[in-house]
């Protein structure tokens, strides 16, 4: 009989060896499900995670790993934060969605005029978008002790709707001819998120992303916030003794991550994106929190699981082109890496003991 | 003509000599067609039928050609990549296949412009290598209408309506007027689900039609539900909507309006073959063979399913347009003088129900 | 305006069939969260019931069988999830997201060939005499027995978590699993098989939309109905009685909508289509104000659990 036993401190070596361990678990399981799909189980792997790096069109395909994996890893940086410290927002994609509307909204107002200050005002306006609707449960949580992981959730319904009234409604396009969805922000040049050197994929909020990175790691490993933040989560009692006030930390938490995902909300409307469509979001704000976990909720590690996230997206895709993959084919590919990574990190905190009888 | 400077790199040297290749003026490699998709090919309904046409494609130009698709691509940042990454795979035409791709498309058209694009309902021609296309569903929903007028007993029929567009208003209005016209006392129902495809919630609506009286359902949403709907209900009829749904005949369905890209797509690979491929707006209908009437089933006695096939004959000849003056609008203003036809102008900015329709259209 | 054309029998009958695809996938649910398990997955559990059922249907000619098949198939993917979370100990909200992904891209896979495809039809029971009574008739009893088969599974469920042992140490495990786990329960088997009756539940759930209430496969068929299901067992603050209701409120919502819009009501469709989301949030808040600080969900919630000896 196999047991696990808690390790004192989580193994160093196990922490970079295990996301190593999943992605060669994936290969080869994936690996089995392409060949019994009647594909070259090697060509397959190599296209998804080889040639949108260092193919025949990588020079394409880098900078969109760095446009997919943007928000991602802005969301899910501001997420770690609040899940080390025990708080459960995963309704991410809400904040993202209210966002975007939000910087949506200012951008529309003012077209067609042209001002240097339009597009910091949409930043601003995409923070605080999605920091009002991070602090819903935030407060709710303080004041009447509200699960938040449930209200958040809620809360991204509603964001739907929000969303899908502004896109048929107050935004909708009136050169659309009646279509829905609004005005194409990335060809308004005063509200458009480009690239900052062109072809590179470096729009805005990938550097946004990088800068929440480097901010987040040292708030995490420097800072007195962080180390409140880190005994909230590990200790929670210990954390009341010392002086943490838990409300504080919530409302600070909840805010960091919704600001956060609003900001990206802000960035994919006015670049990639372009517009509010009643299909706006295409699961960021979810993907996050997967990638926040993958990242050990570490921003170095999320940093590396966002690229990794995104690679799958992208070498999926060429999949798709080149070897007439179904897209539920990696799909699948992409849920089996999700299991590895997530089955795999228990090496990292146990220790695996052999025991005669089994411990009740 | 706005261009993105994507080749001013040098990183993009790899993306220039892809798209510089001359893949064609060699004469040997097959010509490859892509297709960008928003929903599943499984979806029974819109992508099913683009996808039918990629297969006529490949059926009928052998080894000359190749197609590849892309499914399921949200209408975001990912349909850009997704054009621009087939354009580099070496895809020589695309067709993008729905609205929401209109600023993509043109977008990377401007920047490979040795590939043709083809986008699908949309109206934005920004380059020489971007065309339009789009299908005269509204001659198919006058042929359905006509039928509907004739078949309700309740004189109540219902439309299961996606959104308050413009190609959707010319359904309701086409089949509204030519159920009117053989049934003066017919009303229609009108329900926005605001979705092309939830096969639940387009299932609440026909049932909701139904339990108000409503005995005959059009729909201009994908899935097969409100089939099913008026399958249990009994004694309700529905027509097939984007796809055959040859599973409900003879009787809920007893006839349906197909989409049907075939002929569209096999010309355009041949007009790119024989280099005669031109930027346009086409608007085929039924003489074009885009709009197909599926079987009229026996549940449609024998004189109505006369008229409607005359009807189709006359439309597909030319010599009836569904929009035929007088036509006045709901607010009983004149839409169409006397021998008035409609055109194609006032079609695609149609925003208003036509006299006699109950209810309004949501702003 | 015309609101005299809706029946409210027959709406009321409609409510009973609109509500129970997403009454299954949360009673189902509704177990596990008492077991103290969160999982996200609802959504790809149901799919997967979805086109399990409909090939178990296709190919057997059985719709009963298909069910059946439904919620294996269901249990089967759930346990994947239980594998994970309980013995490997992995965080419960992300795997739970990860298992909707990978059951929609496993339905999609499996269901490729089912395109299009009729499956056999469920017949409605139509319980004589009881059918044919006015009102109560149309309301009650004129559906298929998969609408009581739901109702029942939330009759057993209410039972089961109140008067019997086996549902005292559920809710045991469930508030707190130290001290369960203390008091000499099996913490992780009692949770396994929670998860497995979960995703049994969220298959047959699905199969209720592939082969009663649509009935084809399509992809996307279930088209957000799992995470429909877990808001519900939010705002049934986990009792099964409540659940009844936030399924009909649910379900009903989007059934009640439709009959406005055909009534020719004028009706803003986005307010209404968030308003049970607001009614559950503030469900929520209301129950936790008044318990004080605690909240009415399980006390172990979400959290993994390692026996430290």
């Amino acid at each position: 009989m196999i047991r696990l036993e808690k390790r004192p401190q989580p193994s160093k070596v196990w922490t970079w060896a295990t996301p190593v361990l999943a992605v060669v678990a994936t290969m080869i399981f994936g690996g089995l499900m392409f060949a019994l799909l009647g594909k070259d189980p090697v060509l397959a792997i190599r296209t998804i995670f080889y040639d949108p790096l260092f193919g025949e069109f990588s020079s394409y395909s880098r900078p969109q790993l760095l446009v997919k994996a943007g928000p991602l890893i802005l969301i899910a940086t501001g997420l770690a934060m609040g899940f080390r410290a025990g708080i459960w927002n995963i309704g991410a994609e809400g904040q993202y969605i209210i966002g975007a509307v939000f910087a949506a909204s200012v951008g529309l107002a003012a077209y067609p005029a042209e001002s240097v200050l339009i597009f910091p005002a949409m930043v601003i306006a995409g923070a605080v978008g999605g920091t009002l609707w991070a602090m819903i449960p935030a407060v709710l949580r303080v004041k009447f002790g509200t699960n938040e992981i449930l209200v958040s959730l809620m809360l991204v319904y509603v964001a739907e709707n929000i969303l899908a009234y502004a896109a048929l409604g107050p935004l909708r396009n009136p050169d659309g001819m009646g279509f829905p969805g609004s005005r194409n922000l990335s060809q308004y040049p005063s509200a458009a998120n480009l690239d900052l050197i062109p072809g590179t994929g470096m729009h805005w909020g990938v550097v946004a992303a990088l800068i929440a990175v480097i901010f987040g790691y040292i708030l995490l490993s420097r800072h007195i916030l962080g180390f409140q933040i880190r005994l909230a989560g590990q200790a929670p009692r210990a954390a009341a003794f010392s002086g943490v006030n838990p409300g504080r930390l919530v409302l600070i938490c909840m805010g960091i991550a919704g600001a956060l995902a609003g900001l990206a909300g802000m960035f994919e409307v006015a670049g990639p994106a372009g517009r509010i469509s009643i299909d706006f979001n295409v699961g960021y704000g979810f993907t996050a929190i997967i990638v926040a976990f993958l990242g050990r909720l570490h921003p170095v590690g999320i940093l590396l699981a966002g690229l990794l996230m995104a690679l799958t997206y992208i070498g999926g895709e060429v999949a798709q082109l080149t070897l007439g993959l179904p897209v539920a084919a990696i799909q699948l590919f992409q849920g089996m890496l999700l299991f590895f990574l997530l089955a795999v990190d228990v090496l990292t905190n146990y220790s695996l003991r052999w025991s005669g009888r089994e411990v009740a | 003509m706005k261009r993105r400077t994507l080749l001013a790199t040098g990183a993009s040297a790899a993306v220039a000599a892809a798209m510089g290749m001359p893949v064609r003026a060699e004469g040997h490699e097959p010509l490859k067609v892509g297709f960008i998709y928003i929903g599943p090919v499984g979806d029974g309904g819109w992508t099913y039928q683009h996808d039918q046409g990629r297969l006529a494609v490949e059926e009928h130009f052998g080894d000359a050609v190749e197609t590849i698709y892309q499914e399921n691509v949200p209408e975001s940042a990912d349909a850009e990549r997704a054009i621009t990454q087939m354009v580099l795979s070496g895809a020589d035409l695309i067709f993008t296949t729905s609205f929401g791709y209109m600023d993509a498309t043109n977008t990377v058209a401007g920047k490979f412009p040795d590939v043709k694009f083809e986008h699908a309902t949309g109206y934005r021609r920004d380059h020489p290598n971007v065309s339009t296309y789009d299908a005269r569903f509204y001659e198919g929903r006058a042929v359905i209408g006509h039928i509907a007028g004739k078949m309700t007993k309740t004189n109540k029929i219902g439309y299961i309506a996606s959104f308050p567009i413009p190609e959707v208003i010319q359904g309701i209005n086409s089949s509204f007027l030519h159920a009117k016209k053989v049934n003066p006392d017919v009303e229609m129902v009108v329900i926005w689900a605001y979705t092309w495809f939830d096969p639940a919630k387009e299932a609440d609506a026909a049932k909701a039609m139904i339990e108000q009286g409503v005995d005959v359902i059009l729909q201009h949403t994908d899935s097969t539900a409100p089939q099913a709907a008026a399958a249990e209900a009994g004694n309700v009829f529905t027509f097939g909507q984007a796809s055959d749904m040859a599973a409900f005949k003879p009787s809920p369905r007893i006839a349906s309006i197909i989409d049907n890209w075939n002929p569209y797509y096999i010309k355009r690979v041949q007009d790119v073959i024989d280099g005669t491929w031109e930027s346009g707006h086409s608007w085929g209908g039924m003489a074009e063979g885009e709009v197909v009437i599926g079987e009229i089933t026996d549940a449609v006695p024998a004189d109505v399913k006369a008229e409607a096939e005359a009807m189709i004959a006359a439309i597909t000849a030319g010599e009836y347009h569904p929009f035929t003056g007088p036509i006045n609008k709901q607010d009983g203003t004149p839409f169409l003088a006397e021998g008035e036809v409609a055109t194609d102008l006032q079609l695609v900015q149609m925003d208003f129900y036509l006299e006699g329709m109950l209810g309004d259209i949501p702003s | 305006m015309d609101l005299s054309a809706i029946s409210p029998v027959l709406l009321l009958a409609a409510l009973m069939v609109a509500a129970t695809p997403i009454l299954l996938a949360a009673i189902g649910e509704l177990v596990v969260e008492r077991a103290g398990v969160l999982n996200l997955g609802v959504e790809g559990m149901m799919i997967t019931g979805a086109i399990c059922g409909f090939i178990t249907a296709v190919a057997t000619g059985s719709p009963m069988l298909g069910f059946v098949g439904a919620a294996l198939g269901g249990a089967a993917l759930s346990l994947l999830f239980g594998v994970l979370t309980q013995y490997l100990l992995s965080n419960q909200v992300a795997t739970g997201l990860a298992l909707t992904l990978f059951g929609i891209g496993l339905a999609s896979l499996l269901g490729q060939g089912y395109v299009g495809v009729r499956a056999p039809s469920v017949p409605k029971l139509d319980i004589p005499v009881l059918s044919d009574l006015p009102w109560l008739g149309p309301i009650l009893f004129r559906h298929d027995i998969i609408v009581y088969l739901g109702l029942a599974i939330v009759a057993a469920v209410w039972w089961f978590l109140r008067h019997s042992r086996g549902g005292l140490v559920l809710r045991a495990v469930g508030e707190n699993h130290e001290a369960a786990h203390a008091l000499g329960y099996h913490v992780t088997r009692v949770r396994m098989a929670a998860i497995a009756f979960g995703g049994a539940c969220a298959g047959l759930g699905g199969a209720y939309l592939s082969l009663v209430r649509v009935p084809q496969w399509t992809e996307g068929v279930t088209a957000g109905a799992g995470w429909i299901a877990l808001a519900i067992v939010v705002f049934a603050s986990w009792r099964p009685g409540r659940l009844v209701v936030g399924a009909f409120l649910f379900g009903g919502i989007t059934v009640l909508q439709l009959n406005l819009q055909a009534a020719r009501v004028q009706i803003p469709v986005e307010v209404l289509s968030m308003s049970p989301y607001i009614v559950t949030i503030v469900a929520l808040v209301a129950l936790s104000a008044r318990k004080g600080r605690g909240s009415a969900a399980p006390g172990s919630l979400g959290q993994s659990f390692h026996a430290a000896r």
